[in-house]
């Protein structure tokens, strides 16, 4: 039997499908429960690299005889290793090409809905850190909101689609993952818009992101509506889109609420937080989608692997909406959070622009998941 | 420190490192250092949970210069 390299795009597109895999996750086990690839129908088996060493006769009987094997590992030669092993012993396996490494970096477009004068949005979906990033484009135009470091992957889009890039936005400054905002603005010439509050200490030159004033792509015909929305950061703003669409950054998500903490100032932030969920957001109408800037979990996902939903089945549904009381509210959003993303400080302040790590150091940063929410 | 044996592994992806590693600590008697050079990050984590699963001691571990350095006692 021969072991063949299973591609992210193809783990995406499984994951989207609701299909079934089962995954030999040969890392160590430390770095296994901090983050591995989930999906509905995805089960898990986790043994070291290291001991398999002797061989692999001792989990054969772990394996499932009648599933698609996937082998995964940090970056692909240990999960080569394992899988070689397998065929040896006659299974059809396969490996997951470039590891964990390239798994975190994998972005899926997926288109969420049309815009009225013709125009298209875009979520790209970056599955195994739950990061979503978007691309609006109407009339040859295109703004890009919360894009990742993986610029290339929105300028060939953009390019793909026909459309030239004139606004990027990030909704805040952001803590899990490196803004690839200001690289595809110095490339394209496109105006690089940050809230001023998030943008004290940066080090480079910016538009100021400011509610009141509207930013139009496709020659006056869409209105990108910066919402002022305090509170995972003190700048956080959110956008209306054509007034369909809520770009909710990092303040609500699907099935949580953002967090407060990831500046050292929960205690001063809550307030602003629930000040936008439960009065700012409340004014808007039940009717936006809300497109968010993460998931948690691949429940989130609808069947075309979107990430969307309105703003009224989240006040419906979203436990993080429907907290009554102001101290159980506070409680639940500085209280028994989440562990803090991997180097968050040092992923702000590349974001700042105060350190410039080299491309291998930038991956190194951003492994593991987003926690960037509390549910 | 006493090492015994100094083996480089520098250079080696993962899963090299432990592999070189297993074969060079079969070869000491008990009680006995292994050295360890190694410059794949991921050999930090991994050999500290190997060491951990095969009862050897990982008595001691440094940085410097993008270089790995492991002391590991024979069980």
């Amino acid at each position: 039997m021969s072991i063949t390299a299973m591609t992210s795009k193809e783990v995406t597109l499984k994951i989207f499908n609701r299909e079934k895999l089962f995954i030999l996750d040969v890392r160590n086990e430390g770095d296994f429960q901090d983050w591995k690839i989930e999906g509905e129908n995805f089960t898990h088996l986790n043994v070291p690299y290291f001991d398999l060493l002797d061989g692999v006769e001792g989990i054969l009987d772990q394996i499932p005889g009648d599933e698609e094997i996937l082998v995964v590992c940090a970056k692909e030669g240990s999960s080569i290793f394992v899988a070689e092993m397998l065929s040896e012993k006659g299974l059809n396996v396969s490996y997951l090409q470039g590891g964990m490494k390239t798994w975190s970096e994998h972005l899926e477009p997926v288109k969420v809905g049309d815009l009225q004068d013709g125009g298209e949005i875009y979520q790209f979906v970056r599955i195994g850190k739950g990061c979503l990033s978007y691309m609006a484009i109407s009339n040859g135009e295109a703004a890009i909101i919360d894009s990742t470091r993986m610029t290339e992957v929105y300028t060939d889009f953009a390019k793909k689609m026909g459309a030239t890039i004139k606004h990027v936005f990030d909704t805040h400054l952001h803590a899990d993952h490196i803004s690839g905002g200001r690289t595809i603005a110095e490339q394209t010439g496109a105006t690089y818009w940050l809230p001023p509050k998030d943008a004290e200490e940066v080090t480079f030159s910016y538009s100021r992101l400011e509610e009141g004033n509207d930013v139009w792509i496709g020659h006056t015909k869409i209105a990108i509506q910066p919402v002022y929305s305090p509170g995972h950061t003190i700048g956080s703003t959110s956008f209306v889109i054509d007034d369909r669409y809520l770009l909710t950054g990092d303040i609500l998500f699907i099935d949580s609420i953002g967090r407060p903490d990831l500046a050292g100032k929960a205690e001063d932030w809550v307030v602003d937080l629930r000040e936008t969920l439960y009065k700012r957001y409340q004014e808007l109408s039940d009717e936006l989608i809300v497109l968010p800037a993460h998931f948690m979990i691949v429940e989130e996902l609808n069947e075309n692997g979107s990430v969307s939903e309105k703003l009224g089945a989240l006040y419906a549904r979203n436990h993080g909406l429907n907290i009554e009381n102001e101290a159980d509210f506070r409680k639940a959003v500085t209280e028994n959070l989440p562990p803090q993303p991997n180097a968050y400080e040092e992923i702000r302040e590349t974001n700042m622009g105060k350190i410039n790590p080299d491309i291998e150091k930038q991956r190194e940063m951003e492994i593991g998941p987003n926690r960037c929410a509390v549910r | 420190m006493d090492v015994t044996k100094v083996l480089d592994a520098k250079g080696l992806a993962c899963p090299m490192p432990i592999v070189k590693t297993k074969k060079a600590i079969n070869e000491l008697e008990s009680g006995q250092i292994l050295e360890i050079h190694a410059t794949d990050k991921g050999a930090k984590a991994d050999l500290a949970a190997w060491a951990k699963s095969t009862g050897n001691e990982l008595i001691q571990s440094t940085e410097e210069d993008g270089v790995l350095k492991f002391w590991l006692k024979k069980a």
